[in-house]
């Protein structure tokens, strides 16, 4: 089970929003460029966010760039999940190869703040602030595997080629 | 039924018979990464102790989002990538080489070949008949080391193209209407295939353009078939031998179909912070602009420089407003020396990076200031972008942006042709 604050976002939400192109300089020293997480959407969040919290956005989450620092960075603020309406691929496959756990579900009624409980096996999300539960889509059998070993990396040295 | 190129192209790679909504292991013919992707690409490759490339001849390292290097950090980022390229055999493409994309597409793409890359507008190549994505650096450090990758086969979209395009309107202008209808996330997940009667009206640096945006759509892929005008380009690339055509089948199912006019469309911008925001260029007279960039996978090819210096013969800049131009490759920058075109665009106040993004993502060579306005040929205009978070990016064809730095402000390119 997952606990943790929402922290809530809007439609959109792009890498450049997530960790801007300008620190491409810090990408080979991550703990600086981890101080920036989320700054172009919120420049306070890398100083409230707390170990377990939720990132929370609306459609289209992750849209833009490849650079798979944008869910490296949310899981270094010890972020334990990324939820939104939608995802776009190339995060959506960027956070589960690094063990982000990303859940599609309707993120219209939590708010920030909201407190939040997950739980993964169950596919279900507890709003306790609300009193609310939703449910998230079931990830493909391959992003599972991946997510269950920590990364794609891992998956890969586990078993040493894609398993369908 | 019969399939999409995306099925057609997965089928082959996969060896079995690929359909929408399938998950399959394709084999990669070319796999890449970038300088600001690289480093973490090399990591996840050392991480895994993948030992050996799969494919060196297969495997590509490109000096282009910083290049040469603005600063220390990014100068041990390179350092770092040719230590990994002489210790592997793959290729690399040093400082000053060009856009990994345009490289890609003059080079190495294929009709037919699965094509992965750290960069999100892989999807560039296709263009050229190569079902080619974008993905992050685990992925391809994975690529590298194994020569395949998991895909889930993308339903398609069908985007039927007719007509011609008018004076003064560009591919680009095809592909902002075209987000602009289907927002930035009206493909996503899913393939943009290309067809109708038109795609002759379009050459291979229109539909470059093109197939470069799909990923703002959110897009697996753009393609093309491979056609006539494929085989064209690959002979004057001297590569005649890597033709082969390829279309989907007519009885393909598409999950939907968007009919395009070239002939009815205007030049067209996308304004502040999303490329689905677009209006039209005459809607938006009046709108100061600071700097006008030209360049990038996206408009900077020969054919970009081309517009532009016809439409800036003889004129000059406006004075305050700065003219940045980036080839995006040394066969662009050398054929738009012998054709004249940079001596045009040098005296009528330009300003010439070498081949690379240059200004694209805020790293160097044209990087905005608080409040600035930016008229860009790129393909992404989001919250700080190219530097100040608090910068206005547009995007337009490489005949809006010539336009606009004769007068300062977002024109019509039609008013000073």
């Amino acid at each position: 089970m997952l606990k943790g604050r929402a922290f809530k976002f809007g439609d959109n939400i792009s890498t450049d929003h997530i960790i801007p192109g300008r620190y491409a300089y810090l990408r080979s020293n991550l703990p600086e460029l981890a101080k920036h997480v989320m700054e172009d959407a919120d420049p306070e969040f890398a100083g409230k966010v707390s170990k377990g919290d939720f990132v929370v956005g609306g459609s289209n989450f992750g849209l833009g760039s490849s650079r798979e620092h944008a869910p490296l960075v949310i899981k270094m603020a010890g972020v334990s999940a990324v939820l939104a309406k939608s995802v776009a691929r190339i995060f959506f496959r960027n956070a589960i190869n690094l063990g982000l756990p990303v859940l599609i579900c309707d993120t219209d009624g939590i708010e920030d703040g909201d407190e939040l409980e997950v739980d993964l096996a169950k596919g279900t999300v507890c709003d306790k602030t609300k009193g609310k539960e939703l449910t998230f889509s079931k990830l493909p059998k391959v992003m599972l595997d991946i997510l269950a070993k920590g990364g794609l990396v891992p998956y890969i040295q586990k078993h040493g080629d894609f398993k369908l | 039924m019969g399939k999409t190129l995306a099925e057609k192209i997965l089928s082959l790679k996969s060896g079995s018979d690929a359909r929408a909504g399938d998950i399959v292991i394709a084999q990669v013919d070319l796999a890449f990464a970038q300088d600001t992707t690289g480093p973490l690409t090399i990591r996840q490759f050392q991480t895994g102790k993948f030992q050996r490339l799969a494919n060196p001849q297969k495997t590509a390292l490109f000096f282009d989002h910083a290049a040469p290097s603005p600063n220390r950090e990014l100068a041990n980022d390179h350092q770092m990538m040719r230590q990994f390229a002489k210790e592997t055999g793959c290729m690399i493409s040093d400082v000053g080489g060009g856009v990994c994309h345009q490289l890609v597409a003059e080079s190495l793409a294929k009709p037919g070949d699965v094509i992965v890359g750290a960069d999100s507008h892989t999807v560039t190549a296709g263009a050229l008949g190569a079902f080619a994505t974008g993905m992050g650096s685990s992925d391809v450090a994975v690529v590298f080391a194994l020569g395949k990758t998991w895909f889930r086969v993308p339903e398609s979209m069908k985007i039927a193209v007719k007509g011609e395009l008018g004076r003064g309107v560009m591919a680009k202008d095809l592909v902002l209407q075209l987000i602009g209808t289907i927002g930035a996330d009206g493909a996503t997940y899913k393939a943009l295939e290309f067809g109708g009667e038109g795609l002759r009206n379009l050459k291979i640096n229109d539909r470059l353009t093109i197939a470069n945006m799909a990923v703002e759509a959110g897009a697996k892929a753009g393609l093309f078939p491979s056609d006539r005008v494929t085989r064209e380009y690959l002979n004057h690339q001297k590569r005649g031998e890597d033709y082969q055509p390829l279309a989907a089948d007519g009885d393909a199912g598409y999950e939907s179909q968007i009919n395009i006019n070239l002939t009815a469309l205007e030049p067209t911008v996308a304004q502040p912070h999303q490329v689905a925001n677009i209006a039209f260029a005459r809607e938006l007279k009046g709108t100061k602009i600071d700097q006008v960039f030209i360049g990038t996978c996206t408009n900077g090819r020969l054919e970009d420089i081309a517009t532009a210096a016809k439409i800036m013969q003889g004129k000059k800049r406006h004075p305050p407003t700065r003219f940045i131009i980036a080839p995006a490759s040394p066969q662009v920058l050398l054929d738009a020396i012998s054709a004249g075109y940079i001596r045009t665009l040098v005296e009528a106040g330009a300003v010439i990076m070498p081949p690379g993004c240059a200004a694209c993502l805020g790293l160097h060579q044209g990087v905005l200031a608080e409040g600035e306005s930016c008229l860009s040929t790129a393909n992404r205009n989001f919250k700080g972008r190219m530097g100040s978070p608090n910068a206005f990016i547009y995007l337009g064809s490489p005949a809006t942006a010539a336009a606009t730095a004769i007068t300062g402000e977002i024109t019509d390119p039609r008013e000073v042709m």
